[in-house]
């Protein structure tokens, strides 16, 4: 598409540099983009990619730099400004009001004289037409993420966008949604709607994107045809070294059960949470269990009741080191030699206003005995606190700053390396690597499998498919708070998983098929 | 029967105050804003208002200048929340503890003047018999903080502007992200708070107890505020809850009046005792809670870019 050169630019950006204090979030961007072409916009986290979108969409002001749109010089002051150009954004981390209805949000993000009468006919209608299945009366909150995805795509549609701009829209789908989604951005391509598509994940972009744009530390590091580029060369141009893939150890001999769940059951009195049904599952001695599913299918219940943050109602319900702990809380837990990562990095794995060695005191402060008749013992948990910070590669000057003062990838490093330094026999992380950047993440994965060959039961409650096939030995699913079977990582495949994260209801095997996986395997109800 | 309207026609007067400041807190926490200072900005409508009522010898001016005054009270509120990023409930708990000191020294020169208290009765209609007394027999503002109830509902629920507002409240980063103005549509909630309260202050000292006496809201700000929750931020059932402590208010005068042996202290006690007690049972349905309580109430926005 981008061969036509007769053809004007639908949007052309030109130097756009933008300093924040202490970071150049773009230095010199540029960016062309033609009509009909979706467009990728590829980097790690913190490349600058959603920097330059907020810039074209009106939300961040640049220092320098042009934005032409259809051949005119713009200047796009707000984002109503960029929808009237004919700029529609999709973002991240959706703009959505959980309490109003999906028609009350689609009304709050469009024109007044769009959000007239008739407005829940014309939802329906679109919806109808590209294949996004919404009703207008259901409140946000009951939705899925993927319906949430198409309150926001129906949003930007109904606006007749020249422009649709898609920050990481797969990242909370399933394979299967995410396949979906792309059906209908090829049609809208075709209709000559230009899509500027942010991600970093490789294979999507080769089977979608028509051109790329590659960004590094908040230039652009190279520009490419992605069809004609393998993930490897995009990945290379994209982290700017040559990242190891996690080793793993396939001939690791399993141990003792460490972790044993069984028929382990969590009511919620949560409007928006999940009830945990009959979960039972273990964990042996050298094994990753990883557990996939789509964010609010009771990952946070199940982490809760691992933790020890919610009780079980039953003290024979979850076994360590073949203690019932199900009544013990999460100090008790972590004594018997549990290590815990929470997904939330700041204000739940670590205080944030306080520094890294009192937050390396609070949750070692007993297996590194690092209390003395009630006092603190402040030299040992600096001690500790150093050596966490220099074997785990965190960047901070010392452990005297402030959590909050590190970035995510390295208070996660911090955190992670907090607990494998207490020498855990049982691990359990939810969403270790979230927003981590991809070198980071490959340090996480190295350690948490390290971990694992040295013994310890590993459990990892992730989105991420990717990285569960990369670190997992066995894989399960959990889905509306039901768990499926883990099975060993070499019987399955993405589109497996894919298909049992959408729902029990879909489980599309039977039982009998199943191979038998050694060791106290419970069936789902 | 006579008894009976007489009853409500205090009722009513005991209610009225707290359905306008409940009224206007209701809107300022849906835009997501939490502001304790009610008590001070009632205290601060209820001198302004009697000072402006006695020097005009209009009612009316004085009803309008007690909502300016509590509109100024919490625009202060506003700039030191909003634009100074201060903490929303230290800067409230000020702002009440500013309006006791603030209305007391103003209104020590207005103590033992009374004023006369607003007309009651519509004409005509409240000689219909038997109802009209009941229905016509009150003042104007009665009426109009009906009026206002139902205002505020159809603002918030039938508006562009009111789904906003709510949107606001819910979400400031995605209100912000999708280009609505956090701050100044929390500003304008904040103000029209303020003036509601004013109002609502300016209704004891120029209708119910047409004289100044110092901190007389005696802590109607503070039930307004819980009336705000235990009605889980519905405007219809701020009215009903609003009529509650009226009505229990009255009732306990009644009663002691009619010398039933329980100490007055104990019956002066049960309005809050009642309407706490309703606050705590409702509350306990958690899910209702979340269904409306706004979100984003008492966080401070900070625009990223």
């Amino acid at each position: 598409m981008s061969s036509a050169a007769t053809e004007t630019a639908r949007l052309k950006l030109t130097g756009v540099t933008k300093q924040y204090p202490g970071c150049l979030a773009n230095d010199d961007v540029s960016l062309t983009i033609m009509p009909g072409e979706i467009h990728a916009l590829l980097g790690e986290n913190g490349a600058g990619k959603s920097t330059l979108v907020k810039f074209i969409y009106g939300v961040v002001k640049a220092d320098k730099g042009m934005m032409e749109w259809n051949g005119q010089q713009v200047d796009v002051v707000d984002p109503n400004a960029a929808r009237q150009l004919g700029i529609g954004m999709v973002f991240q981390h959706f703009s959505l009001f959980d309490s109003l209805t999906v028609a009350e949000n689609i009304a709050l993000g469009i024109s007044k004289e769009l959000a007239g009468p008739g407005l829940e006919e014309r939802i329906e209608k679109i919806s109808e037409d590209y294949g996004l299945p919404l009703d207008p009366h259901r409140h946000v909150h009951s939705l899925s993420v993927g319906e949430r995805q198409r309150i926001e795509i129906v949003r930007c549609l109904l606006q007749e966008p020249k422009l649709l701009i898609m920050d990481e829209p797969t990242s909370v789908l399933t394979p299967q949604e995410a396949e979906r989604l792309f059906v209908t951005l090829r049609r809208l391509s075709a209709e000559g709607v230009s899509i500027l598509y942010i991600s970093h994940k490789l294979d999507e972009i080769k089977a979608l994107c028509h051109a790329a744009t590659i960004m590094r530390g908040g230039r652009v590091t190279g520009e490419c045809i992605p069809a004609e580029e393998t993930a490897k060369s995009m990945a290379e141009m994209m982290i700017g070294t040559n990242l190891k893939a996690p080793e793993r150890h396939d001939d690791v001999t399993l141990g003792d059960v460490r972790l044993k769940i069984s028929s382990l059951n969590v009511p919620t009195d949560d409007q928006f949470g999940v009830s945990l049904e009959d979960i039972s599952f273990d964990v042996r001695a050298g094994e990753i269990l990883g557990v996939a599913g789509i964010a609010g299918n009771g990952q946070t219940e199940l982490m809760d009741a691992l933790s020890g943050e919610a009780l079980a109602s039953n003290n024979e319900s979850i076994w360590i080191e073949g203690e019932a702990v199900g009544l013990t809380g999460p100090g008790g837990r972590r004594q018997l030699g549990v290590g815990f990562v929470p997904e939330e990095r700041l204000g739940h794995g670590a205080v944030p206003d306080m520094t890294l060695w009192e937050n390396a005191f609070l949750s070692g402060m007993k297996r590194m005995n690092l209390m003395s008749n009630g006092f603190m013992k402040i030299k040992e948990t600096v001690d500790y606190a150093e050596s966490v910070i220099k074997q785990f590669t965190v960047k901070t000057p010392d452990s005297s700053h402030a959590a909050n003062s590190l970035s995510g990838g390295n208070l996660q490093k911090f955190i992670m390396g907090r607990e494998i330094m207490q020498s855990p026999t049982v691990m359990i992380a939810l969403q270790p690597t979230w927003g981590v950047d991809a070198g980071a993440a490959a340090f996480i994965h190295q350690e948490l499998i390290n971990l694992a060959n040295n013994g310890a039961a590993v459990l990892v409650i992730s989105q991420d498919l990717d990285e569960l096939f990369a670190i997992s030995t066995r894989i399960a699913v959990i889905a509306e708070g039901r768990m499926s079977v883990a099975k060993n990582v070499s019987d399955l495949t993405v589109e497996q998983i894919g298909l049992m994260m959408g729902g029990t209801h879909d489980l599309p095997d039977d039982p009998h098929a199943q191979p038998h996986v050694e060791g106290g395997v419970s069936h789902v109800s | 029967m006579d008894l009976f309207v007489a009853i409500m026609v205090n009722v009513a007067a005991a209610s009225t105050p707290l359905v306008f400041a409940a009224m206007g807190e209701l809107v300022v926490e849906k835009s997501g804003v939490l502001n304790l200072g009610v008590e001070g900005m009632m205290l601060m409508g209820a001198i302004a208002g009697f000072a402006a009522g006695y020097a005009s010898g209009s009612m009316l001016i004085g009803i309008i200048v007690a909502g300016i005054a509590g509109g100024l009270l919490a625009l202060l509120f506003g700039f030191l929340t909003q634009h100074l990023l201060a903490n929303q409930v230290a800067t409230g708990l000020a702002l009440t503890i500013f309006g006791i000191g603030i209305s007391a020294m103003v209104g020590h020169s207005f103590v033992g003047i009374s004023l006369d208290p607003i007309a009651k009765g519509i004409p005509f209609l409240e000689d219909i018999p038997v109802i009209g007394k009941l229905f016509f027999g009150h003042d104007i503002l009665v009426y109009a903080s009906f009026v206002m109830t139902a205002l505020v509902f159809y603002f918030l629920y039938k508006t562009r502007a009111g789904l906003i507002l709510r949107a606001v409240g819910t979400n400031h980063d995605a209100a912000h992200s999708i280009g609505y103005s956090v701050i100044k549509i929390r500003y304008m909630a904040i103000v029209f708070g303020g003036a509601m309260a004013g109002i609502g202050g300016a209704y004891l000292s120029m209708a119910v107890n047409p004289m100044w006496v110092e901190e007389m809201t005696a802590g109607r700000g503070w039930i307004a505020l819980a009336l705000v929750v235990f009605a889980t931020w519905r405007p219809g059932r701020v009215l009903v809850g609003a009529y509650l402590f009226g009505g229990i208010s009255i009732l306990q005068l009644n009663l002691q009046a009619m010398g039933v042996t329980i100490a007055p202290q104990l019956l002066a006690m049960l309005p809050y005792l009642v309407t706490i007690a309703v606050l705590v049972i409702i509350s306990r349905d958690s899910g209702l809670m979340k269904k409306h309580a706004p979100a984003c109430l008492g966080k401070i926005f900070h625009a990223s870019s």
